[in-house]
Order: C-alpha cells, then structure tokens, then sequence
C-alpha cells in the first residue's frame, strides 16, 4: 500500500500483535498434553486428560446439549436465513427499517438480549429449557446466514431466474432448482458460520436455558469450571472446542471464498 | 409481483425476529417504567423509579467503573488493532488475505477459553509467575490476576481481532497516490500519517472503539473471571438484578441505558463519518 512504511517496523508489529494473539492459546494447548496438568511444570507428554475428559459424564452430557441446540437452531436459521436474504436481494424499495432489524440480532449486546428473552419466557409462563436456547439462538443465528448469503446474491445473475420462469419453472421449482445451486457454497458457509457461534454462545444459553442440570451447555459447564475450581480436564476440552471451532471456520471461509463476514 | 413473493420469503425470518427479538426488546422496554413487587416480582403501576435509580449517585462510582474500563480498554486495543492493521495493510497484496484471517480467527474461537488463558497465565502460580521464578527471582510478585489490568487485558485480548477488522477496511481501500501527493508537497512521513492516512481512517477507528467500548461495558464475563468478581461493570449490575437481587425492573431499566449509550455513539459515529466523507468531497 504505502511504500513509506518502515518493513522492519511493520513486521515487529506484526510479531508482537500475533504473539500477543497466540501465545495465550497455545499456552491450552500445550498444557492439555501436560502430564501433571498444572502449568508450573512440563512432567512429560500426556493423553491422560483427554481420557479423563471423555469420562467425565457432566461435561458429555453438556457436550450432547450444546450439539443439540447447535444443529437445530443452525437448521433453523439456515433456511429462515436463506430465504430473508433472498426475499430481501429480490425486493426492489430498500426499507433502512428492515435493515435495521436484519442488522440489530448482530449488535445488540448479548445481555440485552439475554434478559429479555428470559422475561419474555417468564412472562409468558413458558417453562425453559434446551427448546428455549434453541429458539433464541436462531434469533442471532439467521441474522448471521442472511448476511453471508446476502454477500453472495450481490453478484448473483438474476437473469436466470427470468429464464427459468420463461421455461415455465414454478417460483419453488426455480428457488430449489436454480437459485439454490448457485448459492449452496455460500448456504454451507453460512451454516457453519452459525454451528459455531451456537457451539461458543454462553450468555443468552445461560438465562434461556432455565435451572437445572438438564439443559446446562457446554460453554455453561465451562463457565462453571472455571469459576468453581479448575480442573486440568478443562485444557483438553478448551483444546478441543478451539480446533473444532477453527475448522469450522476454515471450511467456511474456504467455501465462501469472500471472507468472513464484515470483511 | 416480484415484491410480493419477496415478502412471502421475509416473512418467517421477519416473523421470528419480531416475535423473539423486537416484542421481548419492547417488554424490557415497559418493564422499565413499573413497579418492583415487595417480594419480587412485578408491579404493574407506572413508576419513572427505575430511571432516577439508574442516575443514583450509589451506581454513578459503578458507572464511573465501568465507563474507565471500558474506555481504556478500547483505547488500547484501537492503538494495538490501528497498528497491526497498518501492517498487514502494508504487507504485499498477495500475503494480506492470510494475515487477516489469521488475525481475526480468535475471535471467532469461545470467549470463555480465551479468557480462561489468561487465567492460567496471570494466575499466582501461573505461567508468568513460574517462568519469571526460574529466571532467578526469589521475591513475592505483585497480584496480577483478580486485578482491574486483567480485566483490561481480558477484554482488548478478546476484541482485539475485531478492531483490526475495522481498521483494515478503509486502509486497505486508502488510494496510496494521496500519500504521495502530501510527500511529494514536501509532508515528512509523520505529517502524511497524521495529516492524510489518520483523518482518512477515522471512520474504521471509530467504529472498533464504539464496539470495544460498547461490547466492555455491557460484559459480566471477563470481570466475573479475571477481575475475581471484585469489579462491577454495568453488565454485571444487570446480571445480579435478573439472578440474584430479582429486582427486574431495575435490571431492565439499566439494559435501556445500555443501549442508550450504545445508539448515542453509534449515531454520533455516522454522523462524525457522513461528516468527514461531506468534507472530503467538498475538497475535491
């Protein structure tokens, strides 16, 4: 860009930024191989507290939660948020209103959120549990999908579906048929996208979810475990999450080839 | 025709945003103006209570707090997030992608364990404690975790990456010709910077400051974890009145001032970047 900019300078920047970044993280990561799980000492390489992990039936069970609200409320908002975006790309008058409203489950401070769909459900006498964290997790969720299918459908040949129509394809027909095809990178990418921020949502998972054990969630259970006592399991489901969420990432991005959204 | 199917397609979306997002928003909304029943609950006569109570001088050292934190955390972390984005903005165009992605994937990885790192680092037996010891020094470090540093460091660690986002949008978008221009009239690299690239990326500053700011303010996580509790911020306030004091038309009462401020800044933040953008073309 500039070709003013000290390289020296820059890539000190750089360095420093990414250390600061990382450092932390692999830090977990390390650690979780650590055979005696503190970090004051490396006592040598260690599966150990994987095992110890993958029998700790409270974290399993937070574990099977968290995939349960994480694939119904993706499902949910990738269909919802699929057909916004394209209701909204086809729509010819832009309303800065329902901008607005497509825009505000992104920014809305999770607190907010949190509390008012927990007096909402209380006030409406709706007993809580995991069905409610699903609900609301749909709510920032499909948000998240229309705008990465929104990025997608700006480049979109709507011409297409001018011609399929000619050829006497149905408006479903040419929605499943043509539309969808050429948007399914975007729609996966979308998806995973919500997959993994229902996986690491904990605020608004932890005023829907109601009290009790039952629907408690993994990032819950976190929460829980570090502020009660930490055991050295938690490095190993930290490592774990982490990669997951990193992969998930990665796919997405691959597929969208765009960016992440915001980019 | 084409409007009408479109308004087919919005309509579940539309539906469940509404239902799910506008009318619990506009309940918190009416729940700030009732009464807080003598064991809980609600009371439903008006009452302007709630409101005084958010500017009762008991909260004001909370807000003074929290309003500290939060800003000095967006300071850093818009320092820390201009500079890194300059740099990445400055790498060859070809590198520039992968720079970025590999800044903003932390972000995207669970704020709780990203916390809990510096747990484990700050920690009275943690990582720096343990490797400053082998280096020989005997003495009693001075606390770092449970303190407000660590909670300023939880919170510019964790939205670090999205500040960097927002500043690399307009300095990747900056025509580098202008900064020629202004060397070329005789601006010494420093002039240029401050005098051509900085008003020219402001709007990117702005926008990660209110995040971090905004997004700082209204956390109860970081402080609950790194500053042991001992720290309120407006968010934790929020919390205690949902889960524990139950008093909720308070609670609401302080999340409406939460995103008071939250649409001030973002307002005054279009209107300093329509502004700015106002005078730009005026100059051409």
């Amino acid at each position: 860009m500039r070709s003013q900019a000290n390289p020296r300078l820059m890539l000190m920047i750089l360095s420093a930024v990414f250390a600061f970044l990382y450092i932390p993280i692999s830090v977990l990561f390390a650690l979780s191989f650590n055979e005696g799980g503190l970090p004051t000492a490396w006592t040598g390489f260690s599966t150990k507290w994987y095992g110890e992990l993958f029998a700790n039936q409270e974290i399993m069970g937070a574990a099977l939660n968290t995939l349960i609200v994480a694939v119904v409320s993706t499902i949910l908002a990738t269909i919802l948020g699929t057909l916004l975006a394209i209701g909204v790309e086809l729509r010819r008058r832009k309303g800065r209103f329902l901008e607005t409203i497509i825009f505000a489950p992104m920014i809305i401070p999770d607190i907010v959120l949190a509390i008012a769909l927990l007096s909402f459900f209380s006030l409406l006498n709706v007993t809580m549990g995991l069905h409610t964290v699903i609900v609301s997790h749909v709510v920032f969720n499909l948000a998240f999908v229309c705008s990465v299918v929104r990025a997608r459908l700006k480049t979109f040949d709507w011409s297409i579906v001018e011609a399929s129509a000619d050829l006497g394809a149905s408006t479903p027909m040419t929605l499943w048929r043509v539309v969808l095809p050429v948007m399914l990178p975007a729609v996966i990418a979308g998806s995973l996208l919500a997959f993994t921020l229902s996986v690491d949502e904990f605020i608004i998972a932890f005023f829907t979810a109601g009290a009790g054990r039952a629907s408690i969630t993994l990032p819950m259970q976190i929460f829980a475990m570090i502020r009660f006592g930490v055991t050295p399991e938690i490095n190993a489901l930290a490592t774990i999450v982490m990669t997951l969420s990193v992969i998930a990432l990665a796919l997405s991005q691959r597929l969208n080839r765009g960016g992440l959204p915001g980019q | 025709m084409t409007d009408r199917k479109s308004f087919y397609l919005m309509t579940p979306a539309l539906a469940w945003l509404t239902g799910l997002m506008v009318i619990p928003c506009l309940l918190i909304l009416a729940l700030a103006f009732f009464r807080r029943g003598t064991y809980g609950g609600i009371e439903y006569t008006f009452t302007l209570e709630n409101i005084g109570l958010v500017f009762d001088p008991l909260y004001a050292s909370i807000f003074l707090k929290s309003a500290s934190i939060a800003g000095l955390s967006a300071l850093i972390a818009v320092i820390v997030g201009y500079a890194a984005a300059y740099a990445i903005a400055a790498a060859p165009a070809k590198r520039q992608p992968i720079l970025l992605f590999f800044a903003v994937l932390p972000f995207w990885s669970n704020y709780l364990v990203r916390t809990y790192a510096w747990i484990v680092l700050l920690n009275r037996e943690g990582l720096i404690a343990s490797i400053v010891h082998s280096l020989g020094y005997e003495g009693e470090l001075p606390r770092m975790l449970y303190t407000e540093s660590a909670v300023v460091i939880g919170l510019v660690y964790n939205y670090l990456p999205f500040v960097i986002l927002a500043c690399y949008a307009p300095l990747s978008r900056l025509n580098p010709e202008i900064a020629e221009a202004s060397r070329d009239l005789g601006g010494s690299g420093w002039t240029t910077f401050r005098r051509v690239t900085l008003p020219m990326t402001a709007p990117g500053i702005a926008t990660g400051f209110v995040f971090v700011f905004v997004l700082s303010i209204g956390n109860f996580v970081t402080p609950a974890l790194l500053g042991g509790g001992q720290f309120q911020m407006i968010g934790n306030l929020v919390y205690a009145q949902f889960l524990t004091a139950n008093d909720w038309p308070f609670g609401a009462a302080l999340s409406m001032f939460l995103i008071a401020i939250m649409m001030g800044l973002l307002t005054l933040q279009t209107f300093a970047t329509e502004r700015a953008s106002g005078a730009r073309q005026e100059d051409t």
